[in-house]
């Protein structure tokens, strides 16, 4: 019986990390490739969550539909609409200099995600939406959480497959020429503005597939799943630990981060009492401290970024 | 190879203003450059060539005046445009893609490559795989051509300040360029490196066609290749000539020393 339950664990403690592996490699799409410093995931997590959870879910008097649509309509749509509310705001904050696109990023996510908050009709304001379908919920146990583990595992392979095919070719060739001098790649003839474009709306479109699958897997999507520390900064810390640039990389980070995030939360609780209310503070020092070390030891995380043309030796 | 025409204009520039706020920088300035020449530009700092040259290679636009191409009016136009139309030029600091191996520095040059369509390089491989060998050939070319091989996947970021300037060099030869423009390209290179900058550019101009127009403050390498010199003053043209002229000519030295015609007198 306690080799099931780890074993129960083990596998949701997966589902979590393929999931959030999503979100790290829209990130890398964005930071990584291009150099794109958005720090407003938590934005287009909660479009792609909320679009596809409405879609999804049963009819309520809480907010607009559901529509009982069938999931992969939702997650489909999840990404379509992440990636058409990236393309005003691509066209409109990318020609802002690194730090200032961070300011914007931040700024456009959380009018987003206060507005699912306050505006009830959208996503059900304080009670979000409830009952969102999870595929492969009707198995039996454990063959459901099975399922679905394997159905996000695909996800991500194929993710990975697409991503690294495109760093590889002269797309991201383009891109990370971008992300080093953006100057002479305008003087080489690059439409710079279009390729920032394309980066920012494809990393965008996982950042809104990571959202859907995420609130598929809760079950529930509310204001306070899309808090960024836990939807924007850990992607990100993901990332940086794994190795920005490195496809593989963020899959790891993603492993490693949210293997300590879920460690830490196994360790606090046994702490007493009076220790539980910091508990939450706990854990981000832990994660802080893990950067830390990480980009001391790693400057380029984990598994450096590797250009595709150099030979491995 | 295109080669050039060796007659006519390549660039002509008519009554260029710009101006920074309260500062005119190029005031009513008129040249041309003529195919098939490596044409100098020189002058005392300030004197407004460099404002001059982004100008030409669309950086900003003029305050006033026109830019014309081959014939074309490229006023105001776009970098990425006037690079379609064989106009390519170098920085004054060397502009590398630090984290870029030196082969991928010039890889990423060729206009046109199909796998810089997204869709393309998603769904077909292997169109993208012949055309990306034929890429790398040819940058391969470049690099022996500048004696650069043995640093072919070293990060550019790792190279000396010379070798960025001749990878600068090598990047505008990835593509079939018309008109060079060259901004103090021998700005912190030794004279060894130099040397050979200045072989592989007359190289360049005798074997491919290419036109260079040039800002150099090197006289050394200005005497030697450019033929003719251009001088430029408080923002508009003092004269121009051969180099023999125009080191005989009192006003340029004025021009350099800030000396009045009385002073000078």
């Amino acid at each position: 019986m306690e080799l099931y339950g780890l074993f129960l664990f083990a596998v949701g403690f997966l589902t979590m990390a393929m999931i959030y592996a999503v979100g790290s490699l829209g990130v890398n799409i964005n930071w990584g490739f291009t150099g794109l410093f958005n720090v407003g995931v938590a934005g287009f997590f909660a479009v792609g969550a909320y679009s596809s959870a409405v879609l999804t879910a049963p009819e309520s008097v809480n907010h607009i539909g559901g529509f009982g649509l069938p999931v992969p309509v939702g997650i489909l749509a999840a990404m379509v609409l992440a990636a058409l509310v990236a393309w005003p705001i691509g066209r409109i904050c990318l020609r802002l200099r690194s730090d200032y696109l961070a300011i914007a990023t931040i700024g456009i996510a959380e009018i987003l995600r206060l507005s699912f908050r306050n505006y009830q009709p959208l996503g059900g304001g304080p009670f979000g939406v409830n009952n969102i379908p999870r595929p492969f919920e009707s198995l039996p146990g454990p063959w459901d959480q099975i399922a679905f583990l394997l159905l996000v595992v695909a996800i991500v392979g194929v993710i990975l497959f697409l991503v690294q095919r495109a760093w590889a070719a002269p797309w991201g060739r383009v891109l990370r020429a971008i992300r080093e001098n953006e100057d002479a790649a305008e003087a080489a003839g690059k439409n710079v503005e279009k390729f920032r474009l394309q980066a920012f709306i494809l990393g965008s479109a996982l950042m809104g597939l990571f959202g859907a699958l995420m609130a598929h897997y809760v079950k529930i999507i509310s204001p306070e799943g899309t808090e960024p520390l836990l939807v924007t900064f850990l992607p990100w810390v993901m990332l940086i630990v794994g190795g920005a640039g490195n496809n593989k990389g963020a899959v790891l980070g993603a492993i490693l981060v949210w293997g300590l995030w879920t460690m830490t939360e196994l360790l606090t609780g046994r702490l007493p009492d009076e220790w539980a209310l910091r508990v939450g503070y706990l854990r981000i020092f832990l994660i802080g401290l893990l950067l830390q070390v990480v980009l001391q030891k790693f400057p380029g995380g984990l598994l450096p970024e590797r250009p595709p043309t150099v030979p491995r030796d | 190879m295109a080669q050039a025409d060796s007659s006519g204009t390549m660039v002509s520039v008519r009554g260029i203003t710009k101006r920074f706020g309260g500062l005119t920088a190029v005031d009513d300035c008129s040249l041309e450059v003529e195919a098939g020449t490596i044409t100098g530009l020189i002058g005392p700092n300030g004197a407004g060539k460099s404002t001059l040259f982004n100008i030409i290679a669309g950086v900003f636009p003029p305050t006033g005046g026109q830019v014309f191409l081959d014939g074309e009016n490229v006023t105001g136009m776009k970098p990425h445009r006037l690079f379609e139309r064989g106009l390519v030029r170098t920085f004054q600091i060397a502009h590398e893609y630090a984290r870029l191996p030196v082969i991928e520095n010039l890889m990423v040059v060729p206009p046109g490559q199909d796998g810089e369509r997204l869709a393309t390089a998603l769904l077909r491989p292997g169109r993208i795989r012949a055309q990306d060998t034929e890429v790398r050939r040819r940058a391969e070319d470049v690099l022996d051509f500048l004696r650069l091989s043995p640093l072919k996947y070293e990060l550019a970021g790792n190279l000396s300040g010379g070798q960025k300037k001749l990878l600068e060099l090598g990047r505008t030869m990835m593509t079939d360029a018309r008109i060079v423009l060259l901004d103090e390209v021998a700005a912190g290179i030794n004279r060894a490196l130099l040397a050979s900058l200045a072989n592989d550019i007359e190289r360049l101009n005798r074997e491919r066609g290419y036109t260079f127009f040039v800002i150099e403050h090197d006289m050394d390498l200005i005497g030697r290749l450019c033929d003719p010199v251009i001088v430029m003053a408080q923002g508009s043209v003092l004269t121009q000539g051969s180099m023999a002229d125009i080191r005989a000519d009192r006003r340029v030295i004025e021009a350099y020393l800030g000396m009045s015609d009385e002073e000078a007198a």
